[in-house]
C-alpha cells in the first residue's frame, strides 16, 4: 500500500506539495515512484522559470520511460533538489523527503484549495 | 489480453503487470534494477509462457528446416539446439527462434510471442508448397505449453536438486548441470517431464525448461522454494530486456521486421549461405558480399544524459550532423550505470569508435558505438 503522508496537499497528476512560508516543496508521490520503476535520470525546471498550475517542469526519466511531471501551483522556481540529479534513486528511496524535486514562491495560495487532501488522493489511488 | 498458467502467481507476488505482444505479464516484481543485477551476480526466474512452440516432425523436417531457416539444421546432432531465423524471399525477417532437435526426425522451434500465429501460418503455406510435404508435420503447441527461462551464474548450483537426471532423451547427461551451452534434454519432474537447454537471453549462465502449463507451474514453485537459499528471484520483462540490451541481443519488432535482414542486424553468422537455397538467400548472399545501406551499431552514451530510448534520432556530431537513423532499443543499463542502445545507421558510422550524437527530447547528446556486446563479466 503506497504511503500518503497526511499534512501534504496532492495533484491528481501524482505530485505533492508542502507549503512553508509562502514556499511551495513539490515532489512525485510513493504510488507514483513505484509505477515510474527505477528512476534513472531527472530533469529539473530552471531556477527563477515561471510556472503555471498544470504545467510540465521537470522529466523523471526509468527504465522503462520518460514522464513529464506537472506544477501543481503557480509561481516561480526558487530552488531546485541538485541531490536528485545527482542521485535520482533519492525519488524512489524518499519520495516525501530526500526526493523532492523543486521549490517555488507562489504566486496565487488560493489554487491550494483546488488540490486533493490525502484521502482523497488515497481514494483516487485505490481505484487503479 | 491472454495470461500465462503463472498470472495468478504473478499477482500473489506483487507484480506490476503490463501487455506485452498481446499478454498480460510481469514487468517487475520489486525493481527492474535489482531483478537485472540479481541475474547478473545470483539467479533470476522468468515466465516466458508467452513464447510459442511450434513442433516440426518427420522423415523431411531436416530439409524442411534448411529451406525456410537460415541456419543449418545439418549442424544440429539429437540434443542440441541453435538459433536461427525465419527469413522471406526478400531476405527480411518474418522472427528469430532457438530451434532445438529433440529427436533424430522431431524439431522444436521457440518463437516469439508477438509472432506465433503470423509463424505458423508461414509455415504452413511453405510446407504447403514443399515438395516433401507429405514426410513434413507441422504443429503448435503454443497454447497448452508454458516456458520457464531461470539464468544466472548461481543456477548450476541449486538445477540438478529440482530436476533428477539422469536424462530420458536429447543430449546424455547425468545432471542438468551436465548439458553444455545449447544442448537440450528431457528430464524427470515428479511424475511429469520436461525439456530443458541450457541456453538463455541474458548472457548468464542458465537453462530454459518447457513443459505443459500445469506442469509449468509446479516447477515454478518448486524452483523458488530450491532457488531461494542460492539468492534466485523471480524477475520480470523489464529485467529480461535490460540483459538482453547489454548483450546486444535483437529484440523482434525493435531491431528485426519484415524489412530489415540478418545481415543489417550484425546476424550473419546465423545464415548459412554454403547449405543448399533456401528462403532469401539471393538476396542475404548479396548483402554479405556487397555494401550495406544500414547496419545495427551499439552505443553508450559518452556524457550523462537521459536514456536513449527506440525511435530516438541518431544524427552525425556537430551543429551540421545529417540524419544517420533510429535507436531501435535503449535503455539505462544496470550493470554499467548509464545510457545503452541499439540503432541502424550508414555502415561507415556503425564501426566502433564512431562518434554519434543522440537527440534526447529536443537536446542532443554525445554517444559512441561499440563493439559488441555492451556489457561483458568482469573476469
Amino acid at each position: 500500500m503506497a504511503n500518503v503522508p497526511s499534512d501534504l496537499k496532492y495533484a491528481k497528476s501524482h505530485e505533492w506539495v508542502r507549503v512553508s512560508d509562502g514556499l511551495a516543496t513539490v515532489g512525485i508521490t510513493d504510488h507514483a515512484q513505484h509505477e515510474l520503476t527505477d528512476v534513472v535520470f531527472v530533469e529539473l525546471p530552471e531556477i527563477g522559470r515561471q510556472v503555471k498550475a498544470g504545467e510540465a517542469c521537470a522529466v523523471v526519466e526509468s527504465v522503462k520511460t520518460a514522464s513529464d511531471i506537472y506544477s501543481p501551483v503557480s509561481g516561480q522556481v526558487a530552488e531546485v533538489n541538485k541531490a536528485v540529479t545527482d542521485n535520482p534513486a533519492l525519488v524512489n528511496t524518499e519520495p516525501y523527503g530526500g526526493g523532492w524535486l523543486w521549490r517555488l514562491k507562489l504566486s496565487n495560495p488560493a489554487e491550494l484549495d483546488g488540490l486533493l487532501g490525502p484521502e482523497a488522493y488515497a481514494a483516487q489511488i485505490q481505484g487503479t | 489480453m491472454k495470461r500465462t498458467a503463472l498470472f495468478e502467481s504473478h499477482q500473489k507476488l506483487g507484480a506490476k503487470l503490463v501487455e506485452f505482444g498481446g499478454w498480460e505479464m510481469p514487468v517487475q516484481y520489486t525493481s527492474i534494477t535489482r531483478e537485472h543485477l540479481a541475474v547478473r551476480t545470483a539467479a533470476g526466474m522468468f515466465d516466458i509462457s508467452h513464447m510459442g512452440e511450434i513442433y516440426a516432425s518427420g522423415p523431411a523436417a531436416e530439409s524442411f528446416l534448411n529451406h525456410v531457416l537460415t541456419n543449418d539444421a545439418r549442424a544440429l546432432a539429437v540434443g542440441q539446439g541453435q538459433y536461427t531465423l525465419l527469413c522471406n524471399q526478400g531476405g527480411g525477417t518474418v522472427d528469430d527462434l532457438y530451434a532445438y532437435r529433440l529427436a533424430p526426425d522431431e524439431y522444436l522451434f521457440i518463437v516469439n510471442a508477438s509472432r506465433i500465429p503470423n509463424d505458423f501460418d508461414w509455415l504452413q503455406r511453405q510446407w504447403a508448397i514443399f515438395p516433401n510435404a507429405d514426410q513434413v508435420r507441422l504443429r503448435n503447441a503454443s497454447e497448452t505449453t508454458g516456458a520457464l527461462a531461470v539464468q544466472g551464474p548461481r543456477v548450476a548450483q541449486f538445477i540438478d536438486s529440482v530436476f533428477p537426471g539422469p536424462s530420458l532423451a536429447g543430449t546424455v547427461a547425468g545432471h542438468v548441470s551436465e548439458l553444455k551451452k545449447n544442448q537440450v534434454a528431457r528430464f524427470r519432474f515428479g511424475t511429469a517431464e520436461v525439456w530443458i537447454s541450457r541456453t538463455g537471453y541474458t548472457g548468464e549462465d542458465g537453462v530454459e525448461i518447457v513443459a505443459p502449463n500445469d506442469v509449468i507451474v509446479s516447477a515454478w514453485n518448486r524452483l523458488l522454494e530450491a532457488g531461494q537459499p542460492h539468492g534466485l528471484i523471480p524477475a520480470g520483462l523489464g529485467a529480461r530486456d535490460t540483459l538482453r540490451t547489454e548483450m546486444c541481443y535483437p529484440l523482434y519488432g525493435q531491431e528485426l521486421d519484415e524489412h530489415t535482414s540478418p545481415i543489417e542486424a550484425g546476424l550473419g553468422f546465423f545464415v548459412a549461405l554454403e547449405k543448399r537455397d533456401f528462403l532469401g538467400r539471393s538476396i542475404l548472399a548479396e548483402q554479405k558480399a556487397g555494401k550495406l545501406a544500414r547496419k545495427l551499431a551499439a552505443f553508450k552514451m559518452t556524457e550523462r544524459s537521459a536514456p536513449p530510448r527506440p525511435h530516438y534520432t541518431i544524427w552525425a556530431v556537430g551543429s551540421e550532423g545529417a540524419r544517420l537513423g533510429q535507436v531501435t532499443s535503449g535503455t539505462q543499463s544496470p550493470s554499467l550505470n548509464l545510457g545503452i542502445g541499439l540503432g541502424y545507421v550508414p555502415p561507415e558510422s556503425a564501426a566502433p569508435g564512431s562518434l554519434l550524437s543522440i537527440e534526447i527530447r529536443g537536446k542532443r547528446a554525445g554517444a559512441q558505438v561499440v563493439r559488441k556486446p555492451l556489457y561483458r563479466k568482469p573476469s
